[in-house]
């Protein structure tokens, strides 16, 4: 295993499209690196560029020790997983799993001995004779897995190798794959659009947008502490409240007398973005705080998210299932808990401590 | 982005389609009324007719053919003697068939050879104003061929090809290759690129990688584009009349109509010598009727 980096990556594609900017990251050794954003964001072309399938226009790729920039694919030793399986329709599993060992002209049998090991590890040893064909995709999934472990490469290179699986059975293979990574204690490189994946994989979390790096954090750090207004809008689900608000008074004082604690950093009279868990915001049906209509109701059993429409626009509430509200009542919104961050409405950048 | 990454909003819109209504039941349709059959027996005869009549032609002795009240179906004895007479080696028809074979095959492997590889290199790398140049490979196909007859004839004139089966060759090659290149992008696109990329990172080169995992799942559509570029090749008859005057070159469709125009026709002869050109591209037309059809309702439906 090793670390990779990336330094001042760009990449351009001949037809004028620029999918990476500049781009810098330092990827730990052991490290479950996970790039998020919607698509066209430079994520996947990033990943390509790393594994060697795309060539970078400028900046360059360190494996290990290694530059590897100029390198073929199969001379940087990394395997990578992609969204639709490739596996090899013509060849078994186990066939299809040693083929980058037979590649590599390994004798046949520590091939059979490091199959075995992955397919142990993966729970394939009764579909090894099997085509692919006959597998469900949660289960070639883990072939292609499988496949990519066998060589033991420096780095593994997961390209949203979940996006075709069920919901259900994409649950089962998140944990599934984190398990194996912190076992095999590999590098892993994971590309997804999906915030849930990236929040529950991720030792850090790089937010990518328009080919440029929006956030780079621990989980929790870019769900308390969003960077920037596009990664505040990314992640989280329902989405972070994003309320008009003005300093005053040690509060950040919002349209309809909605009042949410001020976060360090910021003067008095400055007009800033707040960014608002729905969890931050609580419903009564009367009280203090900025009085508004329910407009809907979600329960979704452990929790309800309402929406309220108040004078400082629609706000997502979450709300435990005790609180029972009709909607069309009128009630009153108002923040609990920690300050937000606040962003300056121009550069859309955070701007309290 | 690469392109397997489905836009957003594709996959839903097809699940609630799929789970809002049953796609409709075809209907089997009977052949029910009077009317409709009797519609369709006089298109089927009104088609069939000509074929028929050659047929017959084909297989009746001469004195048969030229009978006053004409001896329709009965009133006559089959004879092979016109179909032997056209692959006797005196025959103008017989070298003519032999330089269609040639000048089809050789067309057609050129056409694929150098057609296949373009369209993989255009379904694959990010190649620049790659749409014009698409368009600018299918618009040589827009206009007749038979528009640029007279300026091939004239170059060819100087590079002196009139005459040669290799001026042949060259031309209907060229008339193919757009469209091999077409229609090979189309099943290219079909094979996910990802069978190659994993490939490369399990250490192959990406032309063995191509070559290894990608090839052998085009055969079928290989074979489709060469069958369609040897029909076209075996039946064109413009480029062939018009750049071969030489007996001992002229290709089938050539050979056959000159055999009209003598002072006495020898009907037999060219009715046997139509059917046997028409055979090859019987066969192939119905080994590959599932692409015909396919071309037809091409991109009517999104899968």
């Amino acid at each position: 295993m090793a670390q990779v980096l990336v330094q001042r990556l760009h990449k351009q594609f001949p037809d004028g499209t620029v999918a990476v900017e500049e781009l810098d990251l330092e990827i730990g050794d052991g490290e479950l690196f996970v790039m998020l954003g919607p698509s066209g964001c430079g994520k996947t072309t990033t990943l390509r560029c790393i594994a060697g399938l795309e060539e970078e226009t400028s900046g360059q790729i360190v494996i290990g020790d290694e530059v590897v920039s100029g390198l073929k694919p199969s001379q940087r030793d990394i395997a990578m997983v992609f969204q639709f399986y490739a596996l090899y329709p013509h060849l078994s599993v186990r066939d299809n799993m040693a083929f980058p060992l037979r590649a590599a002209k390994m004798p046949e049998n520590e091939v059979t001995e490091r199959v075995n090991e992955a397919a142990r590890m993966l729970q394939l040893e009764q579909y090894l004779t099997r085509k692919p064909s006959k597998l469900s995709g949660g289960e070639q999934q883990r072939v292609a897995l499988g496949r990519a472990m066998v060589r033991h490469p420096k780095a593994f290179l997961m390209d949203e190798p979940l996006t075709n699986l069920d919901a259900e059975l994409r649950a089962d293979m998140r944990a599934e794959l984190k398990h194996v990574q912190q076992r095999l204690n590999s590098t892993m490189v994971y590309v997804t659009h999906d915030q849930v994946e990236a929040m529950a994989l991720g030792d850090r979390i790089a937010i990518m947008n328009k080919g440029n790096l929006e956030q780079l954090g621990a989980p929790m750090e870019v769900y308390n502490r969003p960077a920037t207004l596009f990664a505040a809008r990314f992640i989280g689900s329902p989405p972070m409240n994003l309320v008009e608000a003005e300093v005053s008074n040690g509060h950040l004082t919002a349209a309809g007398g909605l009042q949410i604690a001020a976060p360090e950093g910021l003067k008095r009279g400055d007009k800033v973005i707040a960014g608002v868990r729905p969890e931050r915001f609580t419903v009564s049906a009367e009280g203090e705080g900025a009085r508004g209509r329910v407009v809907s109701r979600e329960a979704l059993g452990d929790e309800t998210i309402y929406v309220v429409e108040t004078e400082a626009g629609l706000l997502n509430v979450r709300m435990p299932p005790t609180a029972r509200f009709a909607e069309e009542q009128i009630v009153s919104v108002r923040h609990v808990g920690a300050p937000p961050p606040a962003y300056d409405p121009q550069s859309e950048q955070v701007i309290s401590k | 982005m690469a392109a397997h990454i489905q836009p957003a909003g594709v996959a839903d819109k097809g699940i609630v389609g799929e789970t809002a209504a049953p796609p409709p039941v075809r209907r089997r349709r009977k052949l029910g009324s009077g009317i409709e059959i009797a519609v369709l027996t006089i298109l089927a005869i009104v088609m069939l007719f000509p074929v028929l009549w050659m047929l017959e032609t084909a297989l009746k002795d001469t004195k048969d053919i030229y009978a006053v009240p004409a001896k329709v179906i009965t009133g006559w004895t089959p004879t092979l003697e016109h179909v032997k007479n056209v692959f006797s080696s005196n025959s103008p028809v017989f070298s003519g068939f032999k330089n269609s074979v040639i000048v089809a095959t050789a067309s057609t492997i050129i056409a694929t050879v150098l057609g296949v590889p373009a369209a993989w290199a255009y379904s694959r790398f990010a190649i620049k104003a790659k749409k014009d140049q698409l368009f600018f490979i299918l618009s040589t196909r827009f206009m007749p061929p038979v528009v640029v007859v007279i300026p091939v004839f004239l170059m060819f004139r100087d590079l002196r090809l009139l005459d040669t089966l290799q001026g042949l060759i060259l031309v209907y090659a060229a008339f193919n290759l757009p469209f091999t290149i077409w229609m090979m992008k189309g099943f290219i696109d079909e094979v996910p690129a990802e069978y190659e990329e994993a490939a490369m990172l399990d250490g192959y080169s990406r032309f063995e990688a191509f070559w290894r995992f990608t090839m052998p799942l085009l055969i079928p559509g290989i074979a489709a584009t060469a069958v369609f570029a040897l029909i076209f090749s075996w039946n064109e008859f413009v480029f062939s009349i018009f750049l071969i005057t030489d007996p001992d070159t002229r290709t089938a469709p050539s050979a056959i109509a000159g055999l009209i125009g003598g002072t006495t026709i020898n009907w037999g002869l060219v009715a046997a010598s139509a059917m046997i050109f028409a055979i090859p591209v019987l066969i192939f037309a119905f080994l590959v009727r599932r692409h015909l059809v396919a071309g037809v309702t091409l991109g009517a439906v999104r899968r």
